[in-house]
């Protein structure tokens, strides 16, 4: 059974009238005049099951990492349906509370890392747990070092963010994501903003967590991670899904035209 | 010698004004500036997160408040709390109606401190912790308070020494700070230049303490993580 379900979501910014002042990209809300409407996602439908890992390829402006900041809630969504764990929800209308449970089941490792800065590694992977689910301190701790150990930084657990390297702030962030013991992780381009060398450390956190069955939803560049890791791939384009299929059957046979010139695009310039 | 020195008058006067001095600075300058500076903050936090969180209404009494505070003497603020407010009937000691004062005039100035402070901290902050499961209040409290009272330590210790220095216009409703034990000696006296000159070294003693304190509260907040 399909763990993530989701149907003909749609979103876009809106460009508002502001009389005095410039215009500016706002969500949807209240009822100013709209100067120009920009469709981000035009009914994106994609299925997830348990354990698998799918790679979301897509140039630059495609909407991957909107569709994915849409799944935990961190944008807007204008419409658009979301099973979760059998359970239905309209991404149009969802409630505080449904949000807020929801978020329980999942985590989000983000591109810039975005560790909380006046916190430790370790107290950055038990503030969720400590604060939103009132763990005991010293349970949330024991998981803590776990997880960092987990990641490899257990020897860092008392260093702050700015005294650690992209990468390793980048595996903390991921350790914090796991702390949680979500059901599926999202990923929006874990690697994109390390250096080549960096790079290399997350994917292997990333590989280890695919083989101990971990269900993982990556916006990604990294080819290599696509084709060697994930099981399956979806390649996105302006605002839609052009292709999704089995990672193997995605680079040996890519159905769509357009996919195909991404592909050729992208090993040229590797 | 030391006691030739002392029988000069201007340096006796002084000598014996300096404990005056420092004990009206003591007991009612420092005490104003502290208690002031709590509440104002106290005042400055919740003006800036209700702006920071938009909160219709709230918010609009906010940017009305400063303006009003901002625009207008912080003298002449003073004299309508203590002069200005027993003939609608409010009646105020002047400590009390000092403190009313400063802390509303610096509240309006730390708030704005403060808003430029929250906003600071990036917007990733807030995503991540709401992805950990947190709710607005515990990811402000936790982590966007935290970082931005970081963020404004150096503008807060300005609005602080700025306030102990500007205490000295409570003299003008009676309160008896420092500036108003030296000029009782001065008028006493008819020694002016030494006296106010003395006046100002002890206010820059005060300052300089305050300094010291910034800085080492900066080091303790760097050696915590806070950048």
């Amino acid at each position: 059974m399909a763990m993530l379900e989701v149907r003909d979501l749609r979103k876009s910014f809106y460009t508002y009238a502001k009389p005095g002042l410039q215009a500016g990209i706002f969500h949807k809300h209240g009822a100013r005049k709209v100067v120009s409407q920009l469709d981000v996602l035009k009914g994106v439908d994609l299925t997830v099951n348990k354990g698998d890992v799918v790679a979301i390829l897509g140039p630059s402006g495609s909407g991957k990492t909107t569709f994915l900041r849409c799944l935990n809630f961190l944008e807007t969504t204008d419409s658009g349906t979301l099973i979760f764990d059998g359970e239905q929800f309209d991404l149009g209308k969802i409630t505080k509370a449904d949000i807020a449970r929801l978020r329980k089941k999942t985590a989000f490792v983000f591109q810039n890392y975005n560790l909380f800065r006046n916190k430790t590694a370790l107290q950055n992977v038990t503030e969720g747990l400590v604060i939103a689910r009132k763990m005991p301190k010293a349970q949330a701790d024991a998981i803590g070092m776990k997880m960092l150990e987990k990641v490899g930084l257990a020897d860092r657990a008392d260093s702050y963010p700015r005294q650690l390297s992209g990468g390793q702030q980048q595996r903390v962030a991921i350790a914090r994501a796991l702390a949680t013991d979500p059901e599926i992780l999202y990923f929006d381009e874990p690697t994109s903003a390390l250096d080549p060398e960096l790079t290399g450390e997350v994917l292997a956190v990333m590989r280890q967590l695919a083989e101990e069955g971990m269900t993982m939803l990556v916006v990604t560049h990294e080819m290599g991670f696509a084709r060697g890791v994930s099981s399956k791939t979806v390649f996105m384009e302006n605002g839609v899904v052009v292709e999704a299929s089995p990672s193997q059957e995605f680079f040996a046979h890519p159905k769509e035209e357009r996919t195909r010139e991404f592909l050729r695009k992208i090993e040229q310039t590797n | 010698m030391f006691e030739s020195f002392l029988a000069n008058r201007t340096v006796g006067v002084l000598w014996e004004a300096l404990p005056r001095i420092l004990s009206a600075g003591l007991t009612m300058t420092i005490p104003l500036t502290l208690i002031s500076f709590s509440l104002a903050m106290v005042i400055a936090v919740a003006v800036a997160l209700v702006q920071y969180a938009h909160v219709p209404v709230l918010s609009q009494i906010a940017r009305f408040y400063i303006w009003v505070v901002r625009g207008t003497p912080l003298l002449v603020q003073l004299f309508i709390i203590f002069y200005g407010l027993p003939s609608v009937g409010i009646m105020l000691d002047a400590f009390p109606a000092a403190v009313i004062a400063f802390a509303f005039n610096e509240g309006a100035y730390c708030a704005e401190t403060m808003r430029g402070a929250l906003e600071s901290v990036p917007q990733g902050q807030l995503e991540a912790g709401s992805c950990v499961g947190m709710t607005w209040a515990q990811i402000m409290r936790r982590i966007v308070l935290p970082q931005a009272l970081r963020t404004a330590v150096p503008a807060l210790s300005n609005s602080l020494i700025g306030m102990i220095k500007d205490t000295s216009l409570a003299s003008n409703i009676t309160v008896a700070e420092l500036f108003m034990a030296g000029q009782r000696v001065a008028a006493r006296t008819y020694i002016f230049l030494p006296i106010y000159c003395e006046v100002a070294v002890v206010y820059l003693l005060f300052c300089t303490v305050i300094t010291k304190l910034q800085s080492l509260l900066e080091r303790q907040l760097n050696a915590r993580g806070f950048q």
